[in-house]
């Protein structure tokens, strides 16, 4: 089997065993897929029907981030048709005609924003120009209306000029005019998501819909352990129970180490086919398997913290960055201010789990996948297979949720591989939530230990950070590194930020705002706690912090760019314009000294994705510690443009109810290598009556190029209600979730 | 074990074991797949349907336990999707994934027959039991309200309480 080794499994010093270590940084694996193409060719993304219909192919996987909407509608703006005429239909992995179909890193906007309204506006040229050719006069003449080119009074419908158009040769793209936003009457107004009256009426959309006749129903069960391996199962057995068509050991052997860079491959286990998937999942409840559980069965958590404590106190295995002096600026400080902070892993636990449908059929094979790397999915599973990347079809089905799991695909190559190993069954594999729980590619946990110094004036002078997080050979695993740049570097002439990584037998992967969805709640933690200690309003302390930045390392794409993870172009001026509107629309400087004893407003900013967030928390706490959060206010800045309205405010909301879960419950612990959560009753959920009443948003249109907001979002929600109970409460919570501190939702 | 269970206003006969959750025969044997399977547990309730007009969860439903009780699925709660709940989830476009929704809906539904308009309290003590990964939960609770403006349990009547013998 061809496989680029990219990276590998390696022994590490303590008999641990490293996963997936990243070699590259995460925001390039996130965009993979997307590469030096050709430019789009307006025929692949518009088709016309007889009866004159237009159809807009959306190219995206869809997984509840309202894409199959946002780029279909910029589409439709340019090429001037009525948003309610149209249809919209989901493409196919087709790499020869659509660049980046991927879901990640909040990278669609500002990737996509430019070329799809140019394919837009290059198909709106084509039908003036085959009107302009019917008609014998010139295309300046002519105009648009509703999908209809007109000219002195004479009008043809799109569906008219469909055959001419259908033979033309598309514009040079860069040509084209593009509308001016003022102009529009689709993009900056809300569209209902086009699959909403399909959700609820329950048609089929998901991959757990997916049905092929014929098709098995099929239940793979792993080692509880990363990477254990069956030894001995009693599957004659379970062969003859009732409803139970095949069961096997899978015989791929196990690839712990990366497929792709970042991505481990298939585990060992046992596959099961039944009629239905309850067949299959009870047959499972009567499997007796002998394990070989290997050398990651003797980690856990508890040893993990006690083994980051102790290298907190001793030398750190490597420097990062390191700015002026903050040793000696800590020894001269009028203030120095300590923090010890950690949070854990998380699992991403989308609501549909993991699962896919596969046929495989005389050397080729069929996908129905929710996957938000669909692309790089497909070449993987053709590298298991040993067939062409060419040998697969794979469609994209909607995802009930993704929130980053959905980035690698281990279940795809499963349904994949178990189709193949049943001699050509049509095979629709469902993980259980259990297995979704216990083999996911959780968050990384980690911890920092943070010292900071103040002036006499209180003003922040130095910062040292000793991170202590996973890998190893000063190699971060994956999602688990901090950047050179990372907030407040740039900002503090005296900053050094040391590392040391211990190994870790689970995977990590990436989680909505990965790494900035823990690192907001630790460095936003500490500036409050830094305000504080200097005697300063919390808002006006972190102005302060930005008015001192040194020029950027580099300008900001305009839109069209990579949806970094660290910030080396973060812009200060539009942050301190986020965290000034903020303050505005919650009326800081009234509101959070004038609040009853027990309630409290708290702020927090960050900068990730292109994104530029600060976020104000008001809360009430009671004697008990039960928390209530009033209200949330959101100030962003995501450019000029705000595509769809209702779905960027579902989004924004939907961030912070995702982040004040993150906050108050879920926490992934390891015994005896395996994972102790298996259900939402061990990881749970922020619930209706639990959520704030209000979540207000505001965007601040600046002339920037308009990027993603479904991962920046969320980060500064945790510290703003952090740093919001501290506040109501004088309790500073240095350790996630913080029902661990005795907190929970009132 | 055959059983003969009423699905949104049709008999059908399945033959399946007895501890085969209903969501399991609804999506698996009877292809309603618009109910969901979250958990398994009863924690998400996304498997939401009802059960002689109350709420039930498929998931922790054997077969064995429906007996001759109508069965009333997303699918069924009404002929041509335009139940007031359906319309004003639409109008508020309140899912994002979508995966937990019909759950939502039927739990929503079930709030709606017994209590027509109901408070922010009554909302909260009805849903709190269905999960919504992606947070959708303020617009869930205004297109709630939404629909008990359109009158929602005089046209919910229908699906909940029909009963039909082969």
């Amino acid at each position: 089997m061809h496989r680029r080794s990219f990276l590998k499994a390696s022994a590490a010093a303590g008999g641990g065993v490293l996963l997936g270590l990243y070699a590259e940084p995460q925001a390039q694996a996130q965009g993979r897929g997307r590469g030096q193409q050709a430019p789009p060719d307006p025929h692949n993304y518009i088709k016309i029907a007889a009866d004159g219909t237009v159809t807009i192919v959306a190219k995206n996987p869809e997984v509840g981030q309202g894409v199959k909407n946002m780029l279909p509608m910029l589409i439709a703006e340019e090429l001037d048709v009525d948003w309610k005429a149209i249809k919209v239909v989901q493409a196919d992995i087709e790499t020869s005609k659509y660049a980046g179909q991927s879901a990640g890193g909040s990278t669609a906007t500002p990737n996509n924003w430019t070329p799809m309204r140019q394919v837009g506006a290059a198909g709106r040229a084509m039908f003036i120009a085959a009107a302009a050719q019917t008609w014998g006069v010139a295309p300046s003449d002519c105009t648009t209306t509703s999908g209809h080119v007109t000219c002195r009074g004479k009008s043809l419908s799109y569906g008219e000029l469909a055959s001419k158009v259908a033979s033309m040769p598309a514009p040079n793209l860069a040509d084209i005019k593009l509308k001016d936003p003022k102009d529009y009457k689709i993009v900056g107004h809300s569209q209902v998501g086009l699959d909403v009256k399909n959700i609820v009426t329950g048609r089929p959309l998901f991959a757990i819909d997916v049905k092929v006749p014929g098709m098995a129903c099929a239940v793979f069960e792993k080692c509880p352990v990363f990477g254990g391996k069956v030894v001995s199962a009693n599957l004659d057995e379970i062969k003859k129970l009732p409803g139970i068509k095949d069961a096997f050991v899978v015989e791929q052997p196990v690839i712990t180490e990366a497929v792709l860079p970042g991505d481990p491959g298939v585990e060992n286990g046992i596959a099961i086919l039944g009629e239905t998937w309850w067949h299959a999942q009870s047959a499972r409840k009567k499997l007796q398997v002998k394990w070989d559980e290997g050398p990651r069965a003797s980690q856990s958590s508890v040893a993990f913290a006690e083994n980051a404590e102790k290298m907190s106190k001793e030398a750190p295995q490597w420097t990062i960055r390191k700015d002026g002096d903050a040793e000696a600026a800590l020894k001269s400080a009028a203030k120095v201010v300590q923090g010890n902070y950690s949070y854990p892993f998380i699992s991403h636990a989308p609501l549909e789990p993991q699962g896919a449908t596969a046929h495989w059929q005389n050397g080729k094979l069929e996908l129905w996948t929710n996957s938000q790397q669909p692309g790089r999915g497909r070449q993987m599973t053709a590298q298991l297979l040993g067939i062409q990347d060419s040998d697969i079809t794979q469609h994209m089905v909607r995802g009930g949720g993704g929130f980053g799991r959905r980035l690698t695909n281990d279940y795809m190559m499963e349904a994949a591989w178990i189709s193949k190993q049943a001699g050509g069954v049509p095979v629709k594999l469902l993980w259980s939530r259990e297995d979704d729980m216990t083999h996911d590619y959780y968050r990384p946990g980690g911890f920092q230990y943070l010292t900071a110094g103040l002036d006499s004036s209180g003003k922040l002078i130095a910062w040292r950070n000793h991170f202590v997080s996973y890998g190893a050979d000063q190699k971060f695993a994956s999602s688990a590194a901090m950047g050179p740049t990372e907030f407040p570097q740039r900002f503090i002439p005296n900053y050094s930020l040391h590392a040391s990584v211990q190994p870790v037998g689970i995977k990590t992967g990436a989680l909505r705002a990965p790494s900035s969805n823990a690192f907001a709640f630790v460095i936003q933690s500490f500036i409050d706690e830094l305000a504080h200690a200097a005697g300063k309003d919390p808002v006006a302390f972190r102005l302060e912090i930005l008015d001192a930045s040194a020029p950027a390392p580099a300008a900001p794409p305009q839109g069209g760019g990579r949806g970094g993870f660290a910030p080396p172009g973060m812009n200060a001026d539009r942050m301190k314009g986020v965290v000034r509107l903020a303050a505005q629309i919650s009326d800081w400087d009234k509101r959070s000294k004038s609040l009853p004893k027990g309630t409290a407003m708290g702020v927090a900013f960050h900068f990730s994705h292109m994104g530029y967030f600060a976020e104000v928390a008001e809360v009430r706490v009671d004697a008990a510690k039960k928390i209530k959060v009033n209200k949330i206010w959101v100030a962003a800045d995501v450019g000029s443009q705000i595509i769809n309205p209702s779905g960027a405010d579902n989004i924004c909301q939907g961030a912070m109810i995702d982040g004040l879960s993150e906050l108050m419950f879920q926490e992934i612990t390891v015994e005896k290598g395996r994972v102790q959560q298996t259900n939402f009753d061990k990881h749970g959920m922020m619930r209706i009556a639990q959520a704030p009443p209000e979540i207000e948003i505001h965007y601040a249109k600046t002339e920037f190029g308009p990027t993603g907001l479904g991962e920046p979002a969320l980060p500064p929600v945790l510290p703003a209600v952090a740093n919001a109970v501290f506040s109501a409460t004088g309790i500073r919570v240095r350790q996630l979730p913080i029902s661990k501190s005795g907190f929970s939702w009132a | 074990m055959a059983y003969k269970l009423n699905v949104n206003g049709h008999t059908s006969t399945v033959d399946v074991p007895a501890d085969m959750p209903l969501l399991w025969v609804l999506r698996d044997v009877l292809d309603l797949s618009g109910t969901k399977y979250g958990c398994g547990i009863g924690q998400c309730k996304a498997c939401t349907v009802h059960l002689a007009g109350k709420p039930v969860q498929a998931c922790l439903t054997p077969v064995s336990a429906v007996g001759n009780l109508a069965v009333t699925t997303i699918e069924g709660l009404s002929a041509d999707g335009t139940h007031p709940l359906q319309l004003a989830w639409q109008e508020i476009d309140v899912p994002q994934c979508g995966y937990c929704q019909a759950g939502q809906i039927m739990s929503a539904a079930a709030l709606l027959a017994k209590t027509p308009k109901p408070t922010d309290k009554d909302i909260d003590a009805a849903m709190n039991g269905n999960l919504c990964r992606c947070g959708t939960y303020l617009r869930i609770r205004a297109a709630i309200h939404k629909a008990a403006e359109m009158g929602a349990s005089a046209s919910a009547k229908t699906p909940l309480t029909a009963h039909k013998e082969e």
